[in-house]
């Protein structure tokens, strides 16, 4: 199985370590992995303006760099979204299909694709407060969402359950949005902050030592607000600790 | 089975009641009481006693107020929300009493298993009759006839607004007494009435708090909500009389029960908004849990329903439907306290209906935004919208604010409205809330679109993403910009973001910078060297 | 063109694409138990409403008697409660802003919500049912349906003139969350399960 590895921009800026777990991970399931060398960004930051046709250009490059893989997988929900919901500025070849179709999430294709069962390399004896990054959650599905009256589900916190010692905190507020927002943090950067204020006080007050999420956006934005207000949280990506990150 | 089950699971929010600031919680309970002594939240009631109360005593803290409205220019919402996050008073109590009403709405929804098809079934009944507007509108109007309504059209809010004064003015009323009406608030009616001399009472408590304080409704359901009890003092106590320190709330309410009385009894005229209207029987169905709409409909003997043309459903047993999501999705409440269904006058009085279309048949064609014509006002996607419930709704300076109103009000007045859409994280809760499945959060992310392509979004922003495209779609240029060198790396937080402003750094802390990109670690570990294992620790 | 024609000829040229057919509506199973009579008053009293039982042999209005008895004025549209103010002889709704107690009848009630129905026919002066301080509410626990959904299937709403679910007292709470009883209507709603023919008996 060939698997094109795709690092989102702040992944590779901000978090190169989330990469590496990534790469790793996949690896030692003994998997093909390519990580196309002139890839850029999905094209989301344009697309979430609603700056379309000055996404085209970023979204056709995405498509040149990752045609031919069997799959093509991200550490992040947001910009798996984007690909397979949102990559609409270019005309829908078959190749442009191909490659948006095959896109996965990384805890969806472990989950999903892979169907691991276990991850015999991982442990992580800490109180976790799991961050559902909005697009991961509505948008490609990782979990029921709390306002929707279906059968409950978490392909992330199924996946945690395989690593020894992980607890998981329950928040007053289980998914709300932290404030992020892409672009919405810096042209709404008030709102945003004090959502992401609030998020870090519900997680810090349930007892959460580490805050997990499947999107390295989401707690970069979180951790700037628990700096800025003195919570005392660290942060980590889902991929981190399944690739045997001891903290 | 799911994993799940092994995993521990630690509940962290129940010894604080739920509550992110539980500083708000106020031990005195004020709330009603059952008959056998339980504690009541039915209404728009709070599960808990919730005050913004000062800590230190008379410590007040004034109301912030609204968005500056100036003519057609575009609504600065970020500008409003963030005078409204500068109370914080002001805005915990308004977070915590709309999130609380977003429980109250989830306990009820998952008390009825048929909850998401009930959902479904009412999308697509006000799917159908929008897809026959006109046949019902039709059948709708020549029932009401029959039963001896006086039926008008109007086709935009000054002409909705010309009919009832006409009508007043026939029949030499000089007060008319209304319940609260979304349609109104979108017509000006009430600023219009101003200019006639004839007086115009709004009969909801919130709504009446609102009007005496010359102030539009903040939201749907609950048009105070952004008010505090000490500002609802202040408001009474300027306008009524009452004892400006005394904000019991109990006492607030009864002063407001004994100042508007003697208005309804004295009342020429009544007006109340509609929220179903029925083409089979021409019934006009309103929901309060105050009985005012019934005041303003039984007590005068002149009668005017306001309605927009959105509001029509095909048949009476629709109701089963609608009524079981309605009270639920608002409230919590399996139903309110009064719903009224209007078809003939009483003898002796008039009956009129006015169905206003005021855009609504233009934007039936609208691809992409026609469904928001199912809105049945609920207010549900604003109690779940975390940047309504940190704005407070009239930072959006628009009759419908929250995720419903970013993708209405652009309908009205592109310009002065086309900020709205981005203020939103397009989280997507709102969509989850609908009770007839408006896939609000897609119309955001389309009306963005549809904003940029006619340059309604400002140049700046415009101009940064264009350049922001031109580096991202460049190899080269991307990686020269990101750079290799710690240095450059420094410099990213501007660049990750798009944005020249640093605005980022404001109210959070940069991110640490690592000490070099996946991209140059790729570069130096892995080029030539595939699946090496060996180099896995290189950044720890 | 008349605002009417405009409007029928907008939307007639904005149809919006695609089928959208009516769809059936499906009988929901009950969420409530078989015994209507409890899930009903278990409910309304969840809405702020007062129920009582009667106690054969007993007065059936001794939860209201203190109230009757000390009321100035009562309007009762029932054989079982004599009042002191004649509704046929109103001249104008308003002119019962002096009511105490209003006693009326219901047509029917819902236990999913703990409704009562009520048309132009039982209250014979609408407006007696809101500017009455205290609502008492006379229903025959054979009347008792068991979801709103079955209520929208009788024929009462499509023949009033005028028909009103009154789920507890009128209530608000747009002042802090504090829920209050009495916001413009009636202060509290009492409901007596007594059976239609018990004036008879």
């Amino acid at each position: 199985m060939r698997i094109g590895l795709f690092v989102p921009c702040y992944v590779d800026a901000f978090e190169p370590e989330v990469g590496i777990a990534t790469l790793e991970l996949l690896e030692r399931f003994g998997l093909d992995v390519e990580y196309p060398f002139d890839q850029t960004c999905c094209g989301q930051p344009m697309t979430n303006t609603g700056c379309h046709a000055e996404a085209a250009a970023t979204e056709a490059l995405f498509v040149r760099n990752f045609t031919g893989f069997d799959y093509v997988v991200t550490p992040s929900g947001s910009c798996a979204h984007q690909v397979r919901e949102h990559l609409t500025a270019i005309p829908q070849t078959e190749e442009v299909k191909a490659v948006r179709e095959r896109t996965f999430e990384l805890v969806e294709f472990l989950h999903d694709i892979l169907k691991v069962e276990a991850f015999p390399w991982a442990k992580f004896p800490h109180k976790v407060a799991y961050h559902s990054n909005c697009n991961a959650l509505r948008g490609i599905h990782h979990a029921k969402p709390s306002e929707l009256n279906k059968p409950a589900y978490s392909k992330p916190l199924d996946l945690l359950a395989k690593v020894p010692g992980v607890e998981v905190v329950k928040l007053a507020r289980p998914d709300e949005c932290c404030g992020f927002g892409g672009t919405f943090s810096v042209f709404e950067p008030a709102v945003s902050a004090k959502m992401g204020y609030d998020k870090v006080a519900d997680q810090a007050q349930a007892g959460a030592d580490y805050v997990v999420s499947a999107d390295s956006s989401c707690l970069m934005h979180q951790k700037g607000c628990a700096d800025r207000v003195g919570v005392p949280l660290k942060f980590i990506h889902i991929a981190r600790i399944l690739n045997g990150a001891a903290a | 089975m799911s994993a799940q089950d092994d995993l521990r699971v630690q509940d962290g929010a129940s010894d604080r009641d739920g509550l992110i600031h539980p500083e708000i919680a106020k031990p005195a309970d004020e709330s009603a009481r059952s008959q056998d002594g339980r504690r009541l939240d039915h209404a728009e009631a709070t599960t808990k006693p919730l005050s913004a109360e000062p800590q230190a005593a008379r410590a007040r803290e004034p109301q912030p107020r609204g968005a500056k409205i100036r003519g057609d220019r575009p609504i600065d919402q970020a500008e409003a929300a963030e005078r409204f996050l500068a109370a914080p008073l002001h805005q915990k109590a308004h977070d915590e009493r709309l999130w609380d009403l977003r429980k109250k709405r989830d306990t009820a929804a998952f008390g009825i298993p048929e909850w998401e098809e009930l959902r479904e079934l009412a999308s697509q009944i006000k799917a159908h009759t929008l897809s026959r507007l006109d046949e019902y509108l039709e059948q709708f109007e020549a029932q009401a006839k029959a039963n001896g309504v006086h039926v008008h059209w109007a086709a935009d809010g000054a002409a909705h607004n010309r009919i009832v004064h006409g009508i007043l003015k026939d029949h030499g009323a000089r007060s008319l007494i209304k319940s609260k009406s979304m349609l109104t608030e979108e017509c000006g009616f009430r600023h219009y009435m101003a200019t006639t001399g004839i007086e115009v009472i709004e009969t909801d408590l919130g709504e009446r708090i609102q009007q005496l304080d010359n102030e539009e409704p903040s939201h749907v359901v609950v048009p105070a909500v952004h008010k505090t009890r000490f500002d609802v003092a202040a408001v009474f106590a300027k306008t009524m009389g009452t004892d400006p320190e005394n904000d019991d709330a109990r006492y607030l309410a009864e002063s407001q029960r004994m100042h508007t009385r003697p208005l309804i009894l004295e009342a020429d005229a009544g007006l109340t908004g509609c929220n179903f209207a029925i083409a089979e029987t021409g019934t006009v169905v309103t929901c309060t849990n105050e009985g005012n709409a019934d005041l303003s409909g039984n007590v005068p003997k002149l009668l005017i329903h306001s309605i927009g043309i959105e509001k029509l459903i095909p048949r009476i047993e629709h109701l089963g439907v609608f009524l079981r999501l309605l009270a639920r999705s608002a409230l919590g409440s399996p139903i309110t306290q009064y719903t009224s269904h209007f078809r003939k006058p009483r003898p002796g009085t008039e009956m009129h209906m006015v169905l206003v279309d005021n855009g609504r048949s233009e934007r039936l064609g609208m691809e992409e935004f026609w469904t928001s014509l199912k809105c049945i006002r609920c207010g549900a996607c604003m109690n779940t919208c975390p940047v309504y419930r940190r704005s407070g709704g009239l930072s959006y300076g628009a009759t419908y604010s929250g995720p419903i109103g970013l993708i209405i009000d652009p309908t009205f007045n592109k310009r002065k409205y086309s900020t709205l859409p981005f203020s939103s994280t397009m989280n997507g809760s709102c969509t989850n809330v609908c009770p007839v499945k408006i896939n609000i959060h897609e119309q955001i992310f389309a009306w963005r679109k549809v904003l940029a392509e006619e340059h309604q979004i400002p140049l700046l922003k415009q101009g940064m993403m264009k350049a922001a495209g031109q580096v991202l779609s460049r190899p080269a240029a991307y990686r020269a910009a990101i750079g290799a060198a710690d240095s450059a790396l420094r410099a990213l937080p501007r660049f990750a973001v798009y944005n020249p402003l640093n605005t980022w750094g404001k109210g959070r802390e940069m991110p640490d910078v690592p000490r070099q990109s996946f991209h140059a670690w790729y570069k130096q570990n892995r080029m030539g060297k595939k699946n090496d294992m060996g180099k896995k620790d290189a950044l720890r | 063109m008349s605002a009417r024609e405009t409007t029928l000829a907008t939307i007639r040229k904005n149809r919006p694409a695609g089928d959208h057919p009516l769809p059936e509506i499906p009988l929901f199973a009950p969420l409530v138990g078989d015994d209507l009579v409890a899930e009903f008053g278990e409910r309304l009293k969840r809405m702020g409403g007062r129920v009582a039982d009667v106690v054969p042999g007993e007065d059936p209005f001794a939860s209201v008697r203190e109230r009757l008895e000390t009321a100035k004025v009562i309007a009762s549209t029932v054989p079982e409660i004599t009042g002191n103010r004649d509704l046929a002889r109103v001249a104008l709704p308003r002119d019962l802003a002096d009511v105490d107690v209003a006693v009326v009848r219901a047509v029917f009630g819902v236990a999913e919500t703990g409704s009562v129905l009520f048309t132009q026919e039982q209250l014979q002066v609408n407006s007696v049912a809101y500017l009455a301080q205290h609502l008492v509410v006379l229903l025959d626990p054979a009347d008792i349906l068991d979801t709103i959904q079955t209520a929208y299937r009788r024929p009462d709403f499509a023949q009033a003139s005028y028909a009103v679910l009154h789920t507890g007292p009128s209530a608000t709470a747009d002042i802090e969350g504090v829920l209050i009883h009495g916001a413009q209507g009636v202060r509290s709603l009492t409901v007596i399960l007594l059976p239609r023919n018990s004036a008879e008996q």
